[in-house]
């Protein structure tokens, strides 16, 4: 009895049991809808491209922290998986292996680990990686497959537009657009931003487990939706057509890149929705959602410093 | 052809319009300073360890430039041969050389004299540690060992002994400049002169209990027992609070404290093994 | 709708194994060792000599200022010894030795407090329940044991028109006063009473949290009829029983910055208090006991005990069961707020609300990792602060930065570090820059 040795340290003694790893795999099982539905679109493209990005970035950290650092290995933590993940869902289903791989490298390399790994990167290292490869690639980056009768086919995928490419095209009138089937994932586009409703599952999913707030997904929506009213566009189009839902539900609330405050977080999402049309409307891009959060995240640090939590019984400066 | 010619004057004016702009804002916002500070300041270490009192080697390079008698102005790292150069450039008279010191910690609690009682589970920093509770190893005042002191050492002077869990000081790399002893939440750290030849005599205790209690903490603690006191010659030794402290001004080195005591609390460093030790190690 | 405080706050597990068990009284145990330092403040002064035989509520240390408070000897017995005794975090710290003798047992079994009669109660003025209350040697018992006669008397200038009662009880496992509340609702509201002559407050609420139904439905029953004291029942949030919090959530004020709970008109004191204030005036019994909760996921029988101050905590623990095998950690108080100590044999103090014990799986923290700026310890935290931020300043020694950022403001509820998904230690690092930041600011003026 008298030889126990007593464990000692400050208080709190208890623990919420949430951790780094038990959020990050939740994200990856709030993505599976839209896996799962990216498969059934674009069937053996979209198996190689996902497998290829998340492989590629897993094996990306792993050597840069066995070879590079010389430190402790964290893979296990999921949060390069789900790097993988974001990246292989803003690309197109007919990219070839060594394009995706490159975006690995570039996300996990120059995009986190440049910065000194989890929690020191300044920018969402899966758009880094996926800008990257737009502004070098442009062409394979743009062939978007289409989606259903693709199944069996990879690289000699018969391609089409998007509606937003369309629409930058002025090929296709919004008010024609199938809205239905944009939210249905029928139209073309990357392998993630198909489906409306999968993505909208995975986000309920995030926010009943309390792992993404209302905030970010909310404001981003609400500002592209009201911009494009103002705009003459019809809201529901803007936001089911191209990467909103999936930017605003997957790509824009990670945690590193995204403010801190709730208040922070409603600036941080307004903006990239006004980014975002504001690229879609006047830019040369038809999408702008990447370039957009990719700004904000740039915003970040700032947002954080200027847009502190109000102290509890801070006193009004006279 | 005209849109390279165009390019180019629109950036060239832009440098030349910047390249303006820095140079009237670097004559406008000058600072004039003593160029005696840089020139002292290139002679210090630059380790910024605070040890003359000063924030830093730059306040220190200033003190020194606009002082009028070096007096009390002494750069603990750097040697008399230096501090003769900075007195030069400072145009004064060098300060009388100062005792070389050294950091001396005041326990020797290793873990096979303060067995380990307790797990503490929280971050390596003794300040936090103390404010918790008395330590893994019992004892109030004794070496927590978590190395804050390391942390506050500029030269790699101090390290963690994993295998006694207090910390050592390397004295050939210290240079008393006293940043470790600021830092150690239990005041364990003194700066004491040096000796000659390296030579040091002092209590390796910090307890101020009283004895019985002191002895059950540690097997090497100071129970203020006074053996010492009295045989020394020299009044170098007194007793405040249940703990001896020889002071080194006073101490002749005789090593006779060290022998009486009971508790071996008494360290005498860099003294030349006597003729029967070494025999008994030759054997 | 319930009310509780807007910012902040967490929703932390409750584990109140002890909420339907009575209070079960601890024998004085023979001997008692009483230390000197059982209050926030200057330490109390010894009044006695070893040999010295002392009656049982004998002041045997007396209060050192205006923040201090008296001691006195929960039994009869002869002063055996005064010195060093380690405390439970195994710091020494003066104490006096108390022994009994049978005779002295036999004494203290025959001999109570005489109560006083309601002409004498009638007859006190404010002042004179202040000089009882001081002379009992009362202090919060909440867990920050700060005098409570200094709280009575609200600095010249400043008015009191609302006396909160803290019966929220927002840590986990405890349930000290939820047992009070169920045992001794009319004692607690006496208590109440004089603490509103003290004071001259006419409105008083005692705010418990909603969990607690069954303490809300026995106070209301015996509050029937009685005009100026109302229970106000409050949704169940972490930390609900912190000061500011609870004033914010029953009169929606916010306390300044730095300033005191006078100063938007409040006094709070816990349940407990209360209740030691009921002894005191009525009983004429000063504080030498009080009520705490020994519990714990695998404590054999885990339960609500009156205990004598000064008794071991061994003791305590022995009447619950004793030590699971399993037990890695003890703790002082509850889980969010309590101290983890190292030694048993310490003798139970004042501030001591529970005692709580960890099973050694649960008892270690959990690897810590690098911030993912998740921005959940902003969200948790009810003062409006970021630990996130605090943290590496504190690491870095950058005191003025701290100080700009409130971390003086800090409570150190834990909702930071229990929420961070990282592990980091957030509190252990804010702790110590407040403590730094306060001495820094003290050297300054």
């Amino acid at each position: 009895m008298s030889n126990r040795r007593l464990i000692v340290s400050g208080s709190p003694h208890i623990h919420t049991g949430s951790s780094v790893k038990s959020r990050m795999w939740g994200v990856v099982i709030a993505l599976l809808p839209a896996l799962a539905f990216s498969l059934y679109a674009f069937g053996i493209g979209a198996l190689v491209v996902i497998a290829v990005s998340v492989l590629g970035c897993v094996m990306t950290e792993y050597l840069i922290q066995r070879y590079l650092i010389k430190g402790e290995l964290t893979i296990t933590n999921g949060s390069a998986v789900i790097t993988g993940l974001l990246l292989a869902m803003n690309l197109p289903s007919n990219l070839p292996v060594w394009i995706v791989l490159i975006g690995c490298v570039v996300a996990i390399g120059l995009g986190k680990y440049a910065f000194g790994g989890l929690g020191q990167n300044i920018f969402n290292p899966a758009i880094l990686g996926r800008v990257f490869l737009l502004i070098s690639f442009p062409q394979q980056m743009t062939s978007w497959p289409l989606p259903m009768v693709n199944r069996a086919s990879y690289l000699d995928a018969t391609t089409g537009a998007t509606i937003l490419g369309k629409m930058k095209l002025n090929e296709l009138v919004p008010d024609n657009v199938d809205l239905m089937g944009a939210f249905m994932g029928q139209m073309g586009g990357s392998l993630g931003e198909m489906c409306g409703l999968a993505i909208l599952l995975g986000g309920a999913y995030l926010l009943v487990r309390r792992i993404i707030s209302w905030h970010i997904p909310v404001s981003i929506i609400a500002t592209v939706a009201l911009f494009s009213w103002c705009a003459g566009i019809n809201p529901l189009v803007s936001i089911l057509s191209g990467g909103v839902l999936l930017g605003a539900v997957f790509m824009a609330t990670d945690y590193v890149t995204s403010p801190m405050t709730h208040k922070g977080m409603v600036l941080y999402g307004v903006m990239i929705g006004v980014i975002t049309m504001i690229i879609r409307l006047w830019g040369a891009y038809p999408e702008g959602v990447s370039f957009a959060i990719l700004i904000m995240n740039g915003f970040t640090p700032l947002i954080n410093k200027y847009m502190r939590p109000r102290q509890f019984g801070e006193r009004k400066v006279k | 052809m005209s849109l390279i010619y165009v390019s180019l004057a629109i950036l060239g004016g832009i440098g030349v319009l910047s390249s303006l702009i820095l140079y009237i804002v670097a004559k406008r916002f000058n600072v004039e300073e003593n160029p005696k500070i840089a020139e002292i300041e290139e002679l210090l270490p630059g380790a910024n360890c605070g040890g003359c009192g000063k924030n830093g080697c730059h306040d220190f390079a200033t003190a020194c430039a606009e002082a009028k008698s070096l007096e009390g102005l002494r750069c603990p790292s750097c040697n008399d041969e230096i501090m003769a150069r900075i007195a030069s450039i400072a145009g004064l008279a060098p300060a009388a050389p100062a005792k070389p010191m050294v950091a001396v910690l005041h326990c020797n609690g290793t873990c096979e004299n303060r067995p380990v009682k307790s797990e503490y589970d929280g971050p390596v920093s003794c300040h936090i540690l103390n404010s918790l509770y008395i330590g893994a190893r019992g004892c109030a005042y004794g070496c927590l060992g978590c190395g804050d002191c390391m942390l506050a050492c500029n030269f790699g002077a101090m390290s963690l002994n994993p295998l006694t869990g207090i910390v050592e000081i390397d004295e050939t790399k210290c240079v008393g400049c006293g940043a470790c002893a600021k830092m150690c939440p239990r005041h364990l750290i003194e700066l004491r002169a040096r000796g000659p030849r390296g030579l040091r005599v002092y209590v390796a205790c910090a307890n101020k209990d009283k004895g019985a209690l002191a002895m059950k903490e540690c097997g090497v603690s100071c129970i203020g027992c006074g053996k010492c006191v009295k045989e020394c010659v020299h009044e170098a030794i007194t007793i405040k609070d249940n703990l001896a402290y020889i002071d080194y001004e006073k101490c002749k080195l005789c090593r006779k404290c060290e022998s009486v005591c009971p508790r071996e609390a008494i360290h005498a460093v860099n003294f030349p093994v006597k003729k029967e030790a070494q025999a008994a190690i030759n054997d | 709708m319930l009310k509780t405080f807007k910012k902040g706050g967490i929703h932390v597990p409750e584990y109140k194994l002890t909420a339907e068990k009575p209070i079960v009284d601890i024998p004085a145990p023979r001997e008692v060792v009483v230390t000197f330092s059982q209050h926030i403040g200057a330490m109390a002064v010894c009044d006695v000599k070893p040999g010295d035989h002392v009656v049982k509520g004998q002041i045997i240390a007396k209060a050192n200022g205006v923040v201090s408070a008296n001691i006195h000897t929960p039994i009869s017995g002869k002063v055996k010894t005064i010195g060093k005794w380690k405390t439970a975090f195994g710091y020494p710290c003066d104490t006096v030795t108390i022994v009994a003798s049978d005779e002295d047992v036999q004494y203290d079994a025959e001999h109570g407090f005489e109560p006083r009669t309601e002409e004498e109660i009638k007859a006190l003025t404010p002042e004179d329940i202040k000089e009882i209350v001081a002379d009992a040697g009362v202090v919060g018992l909440g867990g920050a044991t700060f005098p409570t006669k200094v709280k009575l008397c609200p600095p010249p200038g400043m008015h009191a028109d609302i006396l909160i009662i803290n019966g929220a009880e927002c840590e986990p496992f405890l349930t000290n006063d939820h047992a009070l509340m169920l045992a001794c609702p009319d004692e607690i509201i006496e208590g109440v009473k004089y603490i509103m002559r003290a004071t001259g407050v006419n409105r008083a609420v005692i705010g418990v949290e909603d969990n607690k139904r069954d303490a809300i439905c026995n106070l209301e029953k015996h509050l029937e009829g009685e005009s100026g004291i109302s229970v106000m029942p409050l949704k169940t949030k972490y930390p609900q029983g912190g000061e500011k919090q609870l004033i914010k959530a029953v009169t929606g004020k916010e306390v300044p910055n730095g300033a005191l709970p006078i100063s938007v008109g409040a006094i709070v004191q816990n349940v407990g208090t209360a209740y030691a204030i009921y002894r005191a005036v009525k009983l004429r019994e000063p504080l030498i006991s009080r009520i705490l909760t020994v519990s714990g996921k695998h404590v054999q029988s885990p339960g609500n005990f009156r205990v004598f101050l000064g008794t071991p905590l061994k003791t305590v623990i022995e009447a619950a069961g004793g030590i699971p095998e399993d037990t890695g950690k003890i703790i002082l108080g509850g889980p969010m707020m309590g101290k983890a100590i190292v030694s048993i044999d310490a003798p139970t103090i004042k501030g001591v609300s529970g005692v709580v014990l960890i099973p050694e799986d649960e008892a270690r923290r959990t690897q810590e990792n690098p911030c993912i700026r998740c921005g959940a310890c902003v969200e948790a935290c009810p003062m409006g602060l970021e630990p996130y931020m605090l943290m590496p300043l504190t690491e870095n020694g950058e005191w003025e930065m701290l100080n700009e950022h409130g971390v003086r403001n800090c409570i150190e509820c834990g909702c930071c570090a229990y929420s961070c998904p990282s592990n980091r230690p957030l509190l252990d690092f804010i702790r110590l820059g407040k403590f730094k930041v306060n001495e820094m600011m003290r050297k300054k003026s």
